[in-house]
């Protein structure tokens, strides 16, 4: 195995490959994935827009790669993707945050 | 209204003396590139395995007739190297035997095309008088183009023979439309689509207006037309109050300007790797070269307007000139591959007229 880094962008081509020790799972998870991001009641650009957030909030460098250019396929332009990322930063941002108000009542609780 | 800022103009391959304003070149670049391993890049293989090996046409449906190579654009991704610069021309005889061709036929579709078709002095006698033989007739417009003074008319021209007119516009926003097609093209395409709004087109009247986007870069169109028309028309509707008919999704091809984009930008290797990949069977069976065929600017016949870029012209002994026209031949001819013509089978495949599969 090469040591000069983790991710290798070719490594999302060998994706099936996590079946080989768990074929049913892994095809129940294709499938399901598959499904999820076939268009209903959302269309598949708005769930690839969804799926992008998500790979930054998550910090997947596979999905973002992957959606990024499937955004783009799907007539998404740069603007509409880069304001999909400020959705996720906002909510990583605003989830960290929020927890303040924990930290408020801990504070209140045991100090004087 | 505000007036709208001057067109970005860039040179094209051909003023560059770009060793890729040669057909052969192209044709022996796209050839050579390898694909990712496992990839088998000789198309006829592909139809083969497809079980349409060799390719044939099935009738004739469409006679599309590329006036020329002058444009007043001059789009990063043209297949044709088409610019203000470009003197290819079709002349009033070629036009006109054209018009003769027409009426020794029942070819029901006339689709006139370009660089900008419009700017050609023969482009309205075409139009009336494959109308006249009772022809639909299709109008490739780029928009722009009737936002200028000597074509002020043209809307009004174009409905009054009930001519359709298929659009370029890349997106909905600027961002990307004048990205590929030029700085300043987004503000006057939406101009001119609000002229054609205003004279009828777009509204269901039967004065049809279709709107043609192709991805801007290394990508794919995925998504299926019908979820992107809808998004279309909700956006135009509410960014800019616009209404059209249809919207067709096109496969870039890997052809003069776009070629020359997709190796400067090191993209080419994986664009075709895609393409070859994404081939579909069943978007090779309706392929569009079946039902067409494409009459250059010279009276030169081709199989279809990439072919005709590449300087293909039809072969396997079907006519290959107006002059020597046959429809029974060129309805049955046998279909020139290469390479490129991977564009139009990958995913939904891709046509003139939008996705196929």
């Amino acid at each position: 195995m090469s040591d000069a880094h983790y991710y290798d962008r070719h490594d999302l081509g060998r994706f099936p490959e996590i079946g080989q020790h768990a074929p049913e799972l892994a095809k129940k998870f294709f499938d399901w994935y598959g499904a999820v991001f076939a268009e209903g009641a959302l269309s598949a650009r708005e769930k690839s827009l969804i799926a992008l957030g998500v790979a930054h909030a998550v910090q997947c460098p596979y999905c973002i790669d992957a959606y990024t250019q499937d955004a783009l396929s799907k007539g998404c332009d740069v603007e509409q993707l880069t304001e999909a990322v400020h959705v996720a930063a906002a909510i990583k941002g605003g989830a960290a945050l929020v927890h303040g108000v924990q930290m408020r009542k801990v504070a209140d609780h045991v100090g004087m | 209204m505000s007036v709208p800022p001057e067109l970005r103009l860039l040179p094209t391959l051909e003023e560059r003396r770009s060793p890729l304003a040669s057909a052969a070149e192209q044709l022996a670049r796209v050839a050579s590139v390898p694909l990712e391993p496992g990839l088998e890049g000789d198309f006829d293989r592909a139809l083969e395995r497809a079980g349409l090996f060799p390719l044939a046409a099935r009738g004739l449906q469409v006679f599309q007739i590329n006036v020329g190579k002058l444009c007043n654009q001059t789009c990063a991704h043209c297949h044709v190297d088409a610019g203000p610069t470009r003197e290819e021309a079709m002349s009033r005889a070629t036009a006109e035997l054209c018009l003769d061709v027409l009426a020794k036929t029942d070819i029901p579709i006339v689709d006139i095309t370009g660089g900008a078709p419009e700017l050609n002095p023969n482009f309205e006698l075409l139009v009336t008088g494959a109308r006249k033989l009772g022809r639909h007739v299709m109008d490739r417009c780029n928009l722009t183009i009737l936002e200028s003074q000597r074509f002020a008319h043209l809307p009004e021209f174009l409905a009054g023979h009930q001519v359709e007119v298929v659009c370029s516009l890349p997106h909905y926003r600027a961002l990307n439309t004048d990205k590929q097609r030029g700085a300043g093209v987004f503000e006057r395409s939406i101009a001119g689509l609000k002229r054609l709004n205003a004279v009828g087109y777009g509204k269901g009247s039967g004065l049809k207006l279709v709107l043609v986007t192709n991805p801007v870069g290394a990508l794919l169109p995925t998504s299926t037309q019908a979820a992107l028309q809808v998004e279309w028309k909700r956006e135009l509707r509410r960014l800019h109050g616009i209404e059209f008919d249809e919207l067709h999704t096109i496969t870039n091809m890997p052809i003069s300007r776009y070629l020359e984009w997709l190796e400067q930008s090191g993209n080419l290797e994986e664009y075709l790797s895609k393409l070859v990949q994404a081939f579909n069977p069943a978007a090779a069976a309706g392929v569009m070269c079946r039902t067409m065929v494409s009459v250059g600017w010279d009276g030169r016949l081709h199989d279809c307007d990439f072919n005709q870029m590449l300087e293909l012209e039809c072969g396997f002994g079907a006519p290959r000139h107006l002059a020597e026209f046959d429809e029974a031949k060129l309805a049955a001819r046998r279909i020139v591959t290469a390479r490129h013509c991977f564009g139009c089978t990958a995913g939904a495949g891709s046509s003139c007229g939008g996705q196929l599969a």
